[in-house]
């Protein structure tokens, strides 16, 4: 899961109303910055340990994981501890390691260009698993906050855009309110579907499935949905 | 009734259709034929129909009267459906719908003149295309299999007849025989269906024949859900499951339907069912329609449109579209942002912004069901996945029986969303 803020470039680029996620970074320039990597650390096919552990499969893989590679102790620890190589952590220690583990010994001064690290990141996505593939696989964009674009949202609590939404509920929830294992979203009033949607976005409420859903949906998208849900026969 | 955008549908239908359309279509509706009546076709079908209220002409070509779907047909192999429970029409797309079922093939597509033609002989004129044929298999991708085999080593991964064939040849194994299959290489329909079916054949198994062993030869080195469902066979089925992977010769197998024999890394082993899934396409229209490149048709994020051909859409399988698995879900959410951008560019309606979600279910066991999901948002470059969730191992009981129940209700929601 990605949490980093986003640059206001980006949160101004997606008031057009065709904009969508942003992809990372430019694994084709990321590449050649690997060029300050690649001394140590091997990526692609046949990649081994070298001097560093080989980085493919990185995304999601727990730090000093790799059997046969002899991390620092510190390293170690930072693995006890539960440090997992995902977007944020890959991203603060390529800008600094001693960020995340100050005894490790791998030794860089660190990408300090926000670009450059999104660019080398993407470059090791290539080599870790495909979420077309492998769904569970670490994403590989960022999401957008789609609340924001005033052209898209008339109003707030805009019904049609409720309806719009509401098409990926239906893939579970029916819309004839019959409720068989998944339960019944029609007709609720509208403030206790509000206050279940923001329970699940903020995580006081758990469901895997309902916990994805809710956290992508803006404000004004959950009052969307509860004023369309709320009116359907 | 509130202001929404149906209410402006009247007079950007004719406005939107004189601009879009070619000058002999400026008279009527604008039409738009949907080729595929599964998760991605039915629902785009669907959809376009109950969201134009009549302001476009839908056709849907599918040739099955029946549809069978693919998903959910491994609990058939384990004994938790009927057959019968995974069967659907069409009828209430065409009488609560209007939409125009025809149960026929496609076998050409004009993309100057803008017309499918039907294996019977009827021509389809059309605005815009949707090319939704699910998976077709790559000719000799499992050396000693093509289709004409199918009935001696089943692929079951169509649903229907093949299913049922599949699940006959098991319930027929001798005392302590032994179940193969040829698991696909990359990228293939459902990541996790081959091993859910592993689980449902060996749930199977060890009801009726407890001494049968089951043999997958597999040419990928992962594959998703992997954890849990190793977690799953060792628990429920421990020593009646062996996978052969890449590093043991996974990836080179022949197969000799005549004599039942399958042949891994040069080891020639007698089995008695060989469930072969062979490598995987685009469905042959597309192929037609001249939108694949290699095996998969591209598309655009924000409407799936085919890259080579805009007024042609291309959905769920058969679609090159970024991040999002082959599966039903994706493709029925594929197809809601289809036809919400259909209708846009052909009625002048509001178009929001793309979004697309999926979750897999899969039974392990009795009441031991998992799941996997992710969010995806569209790009320039493809849809890209925002976030991801799985399962964990050692989950309780009670939470996997409700994921299964989960599942069951998932069913019946997307079923319902593609059919009415």
């Amino acid at each position: 899961m990605i949490r980093r803020l986003l640059p206001a470039a980006v949160l101004a680029a997606c008031l057009a109303p065709s904009a969508g996620a942003e992809v990372g970074g430019d694994p084709d320039r990321g590449q050649e910055l690997y060029v300050y990597c690649s001394g140590c650390h091997q990526v692609g096919r046949g990649a081994e340990n070298g001097i560093g552990p080989h980085l493919n499969n990185i995304f999601d893989r727990g730090a000093a994981a790799l059997d046969g590679f002899r991390y620092s102790d510190d390293l170690q620890r930072a693995a006890r501890n539960g440090l997992i190589w995902d977007y944020d952590n890959l991203d603060a220690y390529i800008e600094n390691p001693q960020i995340l583990v100050s005894g490790t010994r791998m030794s860089f001064d660190g990408f300090e260009d926000q670009q450059d690290r999104d660019d080398v990141i993407a470059y090791l996505r290539r080599y870790s698993a495909d979420p077309s593939n492998i769904p569970e696989a670490a994403p590989t964009a960022r999401a957008l906050d789609h609340g924001v674009a005033p052209e898209v949202l008339a109003i707030v609590g805009d019904p049609a855009y409720g309806e719009f939404l509401a098409s990926e509920c239906t893939s579970c929830h029916q819309a004839s309110g019959t409720d068989s294992g998944i339960p019944s979203i029609t007709n609720w009033p509208v403030d206790t579907f509000v206050i279940a949607m923001h329970a699940y976005k903020n995580g006081r409420r758990t469901h895997q499935v309902m916990n994805m859903m809710a956290g992508r949906l803006s404000d004004e998208e959950i009052a969307a949905l509860a004023a369309y849900f709320a009116t359907i026969e | 009734m509130p202001l929404n955008r149906r209410a402006f549908i009247g007079t950007a239908a004719a406005a939107g259709a004189a601009l879009a359309a070619p000058m002999v279509r400026a008279q009527g509706r604008p039409r738009v034929v949907v080729v595929g009546g599964g998760a991605g076709g039915a629902t785009v079908a669907r959809y376009l129909a109950r969201d134009s209220e009549g302001a476009v002409e839908v056709t849907l070509v599918e040739p099955s009267r029946s549809y069978y779907t693919c998903f959910f047909s491994n609990l058939y192999i384990g004994g938790f459906r009927e057959i019968d429970s995974l069967a659907h029409s069409y009828g209430t797309l065409a009488s609560d719908y209007g939409i125009n079922v025809i149960h026929d093939w496609a076998v050409g597509v004009d993309r100057d003149a803008r017309t499918v033609t039907l294996a019977g002989g009827a021509v389809l004129p059309y605005d815009r295309l949707v090319l939704s044929p699910g998976i077709d298999f790559v000719d000799g991708a499992v050396p000693g299999w093509d289709v004409s085999a199918q009935n001696a080593m089943p692929h079951a991964y169509k649903g229907g007849s093949q299913t049922e064939l599949l699940k006959a040849q098991i319930e027929a194994m001798p005392e302590g025989g032994t179940f193969a299959m040829v698991a696909p290489p990359n990228p293939f329909r459902c990541p996790p269906g081959p091993y859910e079916r592993i689980s449902m054949v060996a749930h199977l198994l060890s009801r009726i024949n407890p001494t049968a062993k089951i043999l997958v030869a597999d040419p990928k080195e992962n594959f998703s859900k992997q954890g849990l469902f190793e977690e799953g066979w060792e628990r429920h089925y421990a020593g009646m499951i062996t996978r052969i992977g890449p590093d043991f010769g996974g990836a080179d197998v022949e197969v000799n339907p005549a004599e039942m024999t399958v042949t891994i890394d040069g080891v020639v082993e007698n089995v008695d069912v060989c469930n072969v899934i062979p490598a995987m396409k685009a469905g042959r229209i597309a192929d037609i329609a001249g939108v694949t490149e290699g095996n998969w048709a591209p598309v655009n994020a924000f409407d799936l449109s085919s890259r080579i051909d805009e007024t042609i859409h291309v959905l769920g399988d058969s679609a090159a579209q970024g991040d999002m698995p082959k599966s039903g879900f994706a493709a029925n959410s594929q197809a809601k942002v289809c036809s919400n951008a259909i209708l846009g560019a052909l009625t002048g309606s509001t178009v929001f912004p793309a979004r697309f979600t999926n979750t897999c279910w899969s039974l392990i066991s009795t009441d031991d069901g998992v799941k996997v999901g992710a969010a995806y948002e569209a790009t320039e470059e493809k849809i890209a996945s925002t976030d991801s969730f799985i399962s964990q191992t050692g989950e309780s009981d009670d939470l996997r029986a409700a994921t299964y129940r989960e599942s069951i209700g998932w069913y019946d929601g997307i079923t319902t969303d593609m059919f009415g």
